[in-house]
Order: structure tokens, then C-alpha cells, then sequence
């Protein structure tokens, strides 16, 4: 079941457009790398719930899921939309962007560990219950299960990220502690799915194998990315303090 | 590179490096050699139950995480230049023979999770695989000794 075209190019086209013109009015030059991110992220949305990737088969679902709910959050959430925004907008509105992101329920959804949370429990209601037949049958239920697959896969990528500006963002045990456990679910998930897969679709096994081994792909691929993160951050650390840190 | 003296979280990091990249290999070894080649294990086998599917799960990720963070600290420590071969040797063998042990042990006998090889005899199986844990094991912790005594031959 594909959703209709406008439903989908509409919102991915503004996207795009929105991000252009805010890298290109940016006061300072903003890195060519992070735009290409926000279209190639937007790319594998698009490619995500098109046509291509319509049935009833499971390895195409799990193709689909594997573009939306992981490799499109990676690269959105390297394309850093919110400082991109901060520093587009003119100031008064980019302080007041800057008091919304500190508010109470931001902070807590932005958690790594909440946000994986959130990202884990979508999925097990999906696969867990009859939702993904019942999805497989509705476009508007596709949406909406598509839409969340893909907002808690950002929110719980860039949380582990931490590639924005956060007012308390955890440390780096916290956050690769909380992606190796949004990979263990992900992982008992798809060998749930094998054991026991949903009435109604064909390809189960092949299915539930892509989405495990896709997942770890991704999930390695995050973990390298936070990890070089830290490795390049003891440099600047170091430098900023020679002698009194021991780490 | 033995200009500078080594730090004290030094010696904590390459340790911790070490344990990780030896719990990693463990489990490498386990997918490449008993799922990949011998074709022992599967990705699913309906022996195992509901619980040996969560655990393969977990391990599976934390094997993979704990790689990807033993390797990250191992670049860090080689920058510092305060790598210790003897040490590290001994931290990665402790690290995956304990994992061995431990998962000869509590998941195949005392949890009976899931075990070395189906439809066979597994007393020798279960020695082998147990055994080998414990002289890896064992082997780590002497090198972590030797590490100890004759520091600084990095």
C-alpha cells in the first residue's frame, strides 16, 4: 500500500527547500557535507514510501523500514537542522527557538535513552501486534506508523548523536549504552519476527533477517560515528587542559 | 614511544579496551566460525525458545558495541602513546575467555540456552568449549601479571 504522491512530495520538497535557504542566507558558510545529508536523508523518505516499496511481502516492508526508521534519521541527524535553524533565524526568534529546546519536555524527549525508548516501543507495537497487517491495509494507518517510524528514529539518532546544541547532553557511555540497547531490541525483535511471524505476509524469514542484519549495519555504523566523536573531543579536551585531566 | 609517562587513567583505559575487544572477538568467532562455517548454530533454531532468542539478541549487540568502543579507546591510548602489548594481550584474552567460560557454563548448562552442537553427544563438546574458555582465561590473567611485573616494554 503506497501513500499518495502529494502526501508524501508535498512535505518532502518544503523540507528541502526550507534547508537550501537557510544554508544559503546562513551569515557564516555552512558545511556543503550537512546539506548533502538533509537531501539524501530526504531522498531515502521519499524512496521509503513510494511504490517501489509498496506489497505485502516482508523483505520489501523491512527494505522500507530499513530506509525510513534508520539510514534517513543517520542522515538527517548529521545535516544538524537545529543549529542550521538557530543560526538562519533572525536573533530574537532563534533566543526564543533557544528557550523552546531547554523547555522541560523537550529535554526529556531529547534523552538518549527516552528517545530510544520511544523509537523501541513503536516498533515492538508494530511488529509485536497485529498493527503491521492492519498497516499493510490502510493508507492512513501507513502514514502514521511510517511517520512515526521515522520522527522516533531521528529523535533517537540524534539524541545518541548529540550532535546539537543541548543544554545537559550525556555523556558517552550513556549514549552507547543506550544505542547497544535499542540494537538488542532491535535485534530480539527481528528474530521474534522469524519465530513468529505476522498472519497475512509472505517473506517473513528472509524479512526478519534483512531487518537484522540492515539493523546492525546501521546500528555499527552510529556507533562508529558517536565513538569518533569521542575520540576527536579528547583532543581538543587535552589541549584545553594539559595537565590536570587524566582522560 | 616512551618520552612521556604514562597517566593514571592510562592503564584503566587500555584495560577496559582490552576486555571489550576480547568480549568482541568472542563473539565474532562464534558468528564467523559456528554460524558462518560450521553452520552449528542458527540464526533461529526452534530448540532454543523465546528466552535463548533474547539472549542471542543481546549478545549479539553487546559484542558488537563493546568492538566499536574497544577500538575507539584503543586509538586513544596508542595516541598517548602509553599502549602496553603484555597488558592489553592479557585484558583481551581475559575479556573473551571469560565470555567463553561464562557462556559454556551458565548459558549452556545452568540456563540451557542454547548448546555447542545439535543432535550429538555434548560431553566433549561442552568440555572443549568450556575448556577452552578457561585456558584462555587463564593465559589473559597471566599476561596481565606479566604486564604488571615488567612494565613499560611497549
Amino acid at each position: 500500500m503506497s501513500l499518495p504522491l502529494g502526501v508524501v512530495a508535498l512535505p518532502l520538497t518544503a523540507a528541502a527547500a526550507v534547508y537550501l535557504v537557510a544554508a544559503l542566507g546562513s551569515r557564516r558558510p555552512w558545511p556543503a557535507g550537512r546539506t548533502a545529508c538533509w537531501l539524501a536523508g530526504l531522498a531515502c523518505v521519499g524512496a521509503a514510501v513510494s511504490p517501489a516499496f509498496a506489497g505485502h511481502d516482508l523483505r520489501v516492508h523491512m527494505a522500507a523500514h530499513l530506509l525510513l526508521g534508520m539510514v534517513a534519521p543517520v542522515f538527517l541527524a548529521l545535516a544538524r537542522p537545529v543549529t542550521l535553524a538557530l543560526r538562519a533565524l533572525p536573533a530574537a526568534r532563534a533566543r526564543r527557538l533557544g528557550r523552546v529546546l531547554r523547555t522541560p519536555p523537550v529535554r526529556v524527549l531529547s534523552d538518549p535513552v527516552v528517545a530510544t525508548a520511544l523509537n523501541i516501543a513503536g516498533l515492538w507495537l508494530l511488529y509485536g501486534t497485529g498493527l503491521l497487517t492492519a498497516m499493510l491495509h490502510s493508507p492512513s494507518l501507513h502514514l502514521l506508523a511510517s511517520a512515526h517510524v521515522l520522527l522516533t528514529g531521528w529523535l533517537a539518532t540524534a539524541a545518541v548523536l548529540g550532535l546539537e546544541p543541548s543544554a545537559h547532553r550525556r555523556g558517552v557511555v550513556v549514549r552507547a549504552l543506550a544505542l547497544a540497547g535499542g540494537m538488542a531490541a532491535h535485534d530480539v525483535l527481528a528474530k521474534a519476527l522469524y519465530a513468529h511471524p505476522p498472519a497475512d505476509v509472505a517473506g517473513a524469514e528472509a524479512g526478519a533477517q534483512l531487518m537484522y542484519n540492515g539493523g546492525t549495519v546501521v546500528h555499527l555504523v552510529v556507533a562508529a560515528l558517536l565513538w569518533r566523536q569521542w575520540y576527536r573531543s579528547r583532543a581538543t579536551v587535552r589541549a584545553a587542559f594539559p595537565a590536570r585531566l587524566p582522560g | 614511544m616512551t618520552a612521556r609517562h604514562a597517566q593514571p587513567g592510562d592503564r584503566r583505559r587500555l584495560l577496559v579496551s582490552g576486555l571489550l575487544l576480547g568480549l568482541g572477538a568472542a563473539g565474532a568467532v562464534d558468528e564467523i566460525v559456528f554460524h558462518q562455517l560450521l553452520h552449528w548454530h542458527h540464526f533461529y533454531d526452534r530448540a532454543s525458545g523465546d528466552a535463548g532468542l533474547v539472549s542471542d539478541g543481546l549478545l549479539h549487540a553487546a559484542t558488537w558495541s563493546a568492538t566499536v568502543a574497544g577500538l575507539a579507546l584503543l586509538a586513544d591510548v596508542r595516541r598517548r602513546g602509553s599502549f602496553a602489548a603484555a597488558t592489553w594481550w592479557g585484558a583481551v584474552l581475559t575479556g573473551a575467555g571469560a565470555f567463553q567460560t561464562w557462556d559454556g557454563v551458565v548459558q549452556h548448562k545452568l540456563l540451557r540456552l542454547h548448546q555447542v552442537r545439535y543432535g550429538v553427544d555434548l560431553t566433549g563438546y561442552d568440555l572443549m568449549w568450556t575448556g577452552a574458555g578457561v585456558l584462555v582465561l587463564l593465559a589473559g590473567v597471566a599476561l596481565l601479571v606479566l604486564g604488571r611485573v615488567r612494565p613499560a616494554t611497549a
